[in-house]
């Protein structure tokens, strides 16, 4: 019995979504709307995209600039990357360990304006959060390249790190004369091991890394490098090492002793800021390394272009499109008492509201969806001929975007069907649609300005349905890199699956109340 | 029970102050043509919206076929309805019009040009409906109720703004849907409308029955229809200016 009243049920809900659907195609103007309104994004890409264009200079002379974008590496995931240090390089072959005792760590800021290029003349002591030194092992010292190490840093403790997004914690605390930090890296075939101890004596291991397709011959040795502080300016550490022990020592003729300083990725094109020129100083098993720049995952310092943010003003547009469709489905209904020709058809009225729900929302979702499909390549084709930098997003960040768009385009869509179903009026509910919908995203980084970021803007676009937009971010975070995550650097404040449920809130109450009402009221 | 019988009892609505339905109970039988007859206010439209479902009341059932109107699957095939000709998305075809009425209630796009055939709808069903005249709608309004082949039809007012050919046609078309044994009640606030059509009238004035019987009985002493309609409905409407609102044409 229930079976039957279940499937009756589905038949009639079924019944009436084709209904609704024979009534969304048949009217001309709706679907010449839905068309526009995937062009509009398409457009708007374009022309968001062609107006970017990048440039940089390599010193303070003017004639240096060039256009195009700096340098970024790219790790082993295809993943953008920071990898600037300062490397004193061993070879190790086959399995080995290298030890080191770790005595201080200290630095420099830059205190000059943030305007010219960094550089000693203006610094103040200082050691960055996240300045690094330690021991690292490598296959290769191109940028970008896999490894793992073991290091102290300036405020988050011994760490070991592999390549450029794993971390795990050793132990805690600054590198002080009184508290050095002994620091091990032992290679086991394809596995890394690092070691901490306070004396040299007991050794902990803190983790391990496996690092595919490792050559026999592998560089091995110090490094230091300190990024750029939060506040953006550029810093410099110095480390300084002594029972420094490669074993086995074996020296294969390169060097005298083995040992090679080099200065890694801080080339005139690399993007990363630093400050000074690394450099070394050996005595005996004593070193003394100086290095500025970072060893982590690339966020927006690198450049926050994305294609997918040229989508947003397209987007806006579309939404608007959408508001008003959405809104004329059913209150042109009321309007020519159509509605009740509907309800003598269907009387279940939260089987027509599902119905046009149904309809509406993949109407949106195709349009939104099939739009971003299509204005994502262009903008990257047209961002690449203008030499801007891309930032790179995997095939399952396309995917997200491009369902994410469909999904803010048909959740406005359904809200909007929803006013109209409370106010029954069209003029009404596009203004209103217009007003809780749209107003937010330009009221954010639009009019209160980037500037404001931090507060205004921010919650415009975590609380009202702007949240939506969170589906174009793109741009990584990463707890390794201090970093403003702010909307002026092209971050949302919320990730894209928690912005699109703020939106599908407002949505559902706009349902909700729909619902009611439609149950309450005489047609 | 019969299928096609519509059974109002007690019926009782307001809006605000207004008293919409005043206990209104009336029956109707299957193969015959009821009329349903009251000056412009009478209650005739929100009757037949509470038929439908529509419209809810504080008191009172109403019943086709002893079912209310929304527990009916496909309600379409039991009871075939026209309630406002003008209501219509302007911008769609009287074809697609029928179509959507047709995919609610699970028919074809053959039943759509049938009901097209059969109101001589012909080629403007392709055409839109906002260039439709008042016949033309009402005409399609017409296809749109038998897309079901109902047993019982409800239609309000379905003259208005037909031409005198237009007026025969309904009329000789109603009676052949009584004819095949179907119930059908139209309303009208012109009773001189309805003799040739309707087997019985009933008369409302402010949400109650004024008389319920047939056109003969109504017409028993000797008397026109019209003389009978103003006597039953006087003191029934709020105002009567001159009589052109309501004196029957």
């Amino acid at each position: 019995m229930t079976t039957s009243v279940t499937s009756s049920r589905n038949g009639e809900f079924l019944a009436a979504l084709r209904a609704e659907w024979t009534k969304f195609r048949s009217v001309r103007g709706w679907m010449i709307a839905l068309a526009f309104a995937g062009l509009m994004i398409v457009l708007f890409t374009y022309l968001q995209a062609n107006g970017k264009h990048e440039g940089y200079c390599t010193t303070r002379n003017p004639n240096s600039c060039v256009t195009g974008h700096p340098f970024v590496p790219s790790g082993p995931g295809g993943e953008a990357v920071a990898d600037t240090f300062r490397f004193v390089a061993h070879p190790l072959i086959g399995n080995g360990t290298i030890t080191a005792r770790i005595t201080s760590l200290t630095g420099r800021i830059w205190a000059g304006p943030a305007n010219e290029a960094p550089s000693l003349a203006d610094t103040r002591p200082g050691v960055t959060a996240w300045a690094k030194a330690g021991l690292l092992l490598t296959p290769s010292t191109k940028q970008g390249s896999a490894y793992a190490a073991i290091m102290a840093t300036g405020g988050h403790g011994v760490r070991f790190q592999e390549d450029y997004t794993h971390d795990q914690t050793g132990l805690p605390g600054p590198i002080l004369g009184a508290a050095p930090r002994w620091l091990r890296l032992t290679r086991t075939g394809g596995t890394i091991t690092g070691y901490d101890s306070t004396d040299g004596t007991t050794w902990r291991r803190i983790g391990s890394a496996h690092l595919s397709d490792l050559p026999n011959r592998v560089d091995v040795g110090l490094f230091a490098t300190s990024p750029v502080t939060y506040g953006g300016s550029a810093t410099q550490a110095t480390a300084n090492f002594d029972h420094v022990a490669v074993d086995p020592g074996a020296t294969v003729g390169t060097a005298p002793g083995g040992w090679l300083g080099q200065n890694i990725g801080t080339g005139l094109d690399d993007f990363y800021t630093t400050l000074g020129t690394g450099s070394d100083q050996r005595s005996a098993d004593s070193f003394a390394v100086t290095g500025s720049g970072d060893i982590a995952p690339a966020v927006a310092l690198a450049g926050g272009d994305t294609a997918s943010d040229s989508l947003l003003f397209g987007l806006v547009v579309a939404v608007i499109f959408l508001i008003v469709i959405g809104t004329m489905f059913i209150t042109t209904e009321y309007r020519r008492g159509l509605i009740r020709t509907t309800f003598a058809a269907t009387p279940n009225r939260s089987s027509v509201l599902a119905a046009k729900v149904v309809v509406v929302g993949l109407g949106g979702f195709a349009v939104g969806a099939v739009a971003a499909a299509a204005a994502i390549p262009l903008a990257q084709h047209v961002m690449k001929g203008n030499g801007d930098y891309l930032f790179p997003a995997g095939p399952f960040a396309t995917v997200r975007t491009i369902a994410g768009s469909g999904a803010l385009v048909a959740l406005t869509a359904i809200a909007a069907l929803g006013i109209g179903t409370i106010l029954r009026r069209s003029a009404g509910t596009i203004l209103l649609g217009v007003v809780v919908f749209v107003l937010p995203t330009f009221t954010g980084p639009g009019i209160i300005g980037p500037t404001s970021s931090g507060s205004v803007a921010t919650w415009l676009y975590r609380v009202t349905p702007a949240a939506g937009f969170s589906v174009l971010g793109l741009l990584p975070r990463s707890g390794l890199v201090s970093y403003p995550y702010t909307m002026a650097n092209g971050y949302y404040p919320l990730p894209p699956w928690a912005g699109l449920l703020v939106l599908c809130a407002y949505a559902a109450v706009a349902l909700g109340v729909a619902r009611f009402l439609l149950l309450r009221r005489d047609a | 029970m019969s299928k096609a019988t519509i059974e109002v009892a007690g019926l009782r609505k307001r809006f605000g102050q207004t008293v919409a339905l005043d206990g209104l109970t009336f029956t109707t039988t299957p193969g015959s043509v009821t009329g349903f007859v009251g000056p412009n206010g009478a209650g005739k439209s929100t009757a037949m919206r509470v038929l439908l479902g529509l419209d809810a009341v504080e008191e009172g059932t109403a019943l086709i076929g002893g079912r209310p109107y929304a527990s009916l699957k496909h309600p379409m095939r039991h009871v075939g309805s026209l309630l406002d000709a003008a209501a219509l998305q302007p911008s769609r075809s009287g074809r697609n019009h029928l179509l959507w009425i047709a995919r609610s209630q699970r028919l074809g796009k053959q039943r759509v040009d049938e009901v097209i055939e059969l109101v001589g709808l012909g080629k403007a069903a392709r055409r839109k409906t906002g260039g439709y005249s008042l016949g033309m709608r009402q005409r399609l309004g017409i296809a749109a109720a038998m897309l079901g082949d109902p047993p019982v039809l409800l239609m309000d007012e379905p003259f208005n703004g037909m031409d005198p050919e237009g007026i025969i046609w309904i009329r000789s078309f109603l009676r052949g849907l009584a004819g095949e044994g179907r119930t059908v009640l139209v309303s009208s606030h012109l009773l001189s409308e309805l003799p040739d059509v309707a087997d019985h009238v009933v008369v409302i004035g402010r949400g109650r029955v004024l008389a319920d019987s047939t056109i003969e009985e109504l017409t028993a002493g000797g008397a026109s229809l019209e003389e009978v309609y103003l006597r039953l409905t006087t003191g029934e409407v709020e105002y009567r200016s001159g009589g052109e609102e309501t004196w029957p044409r």
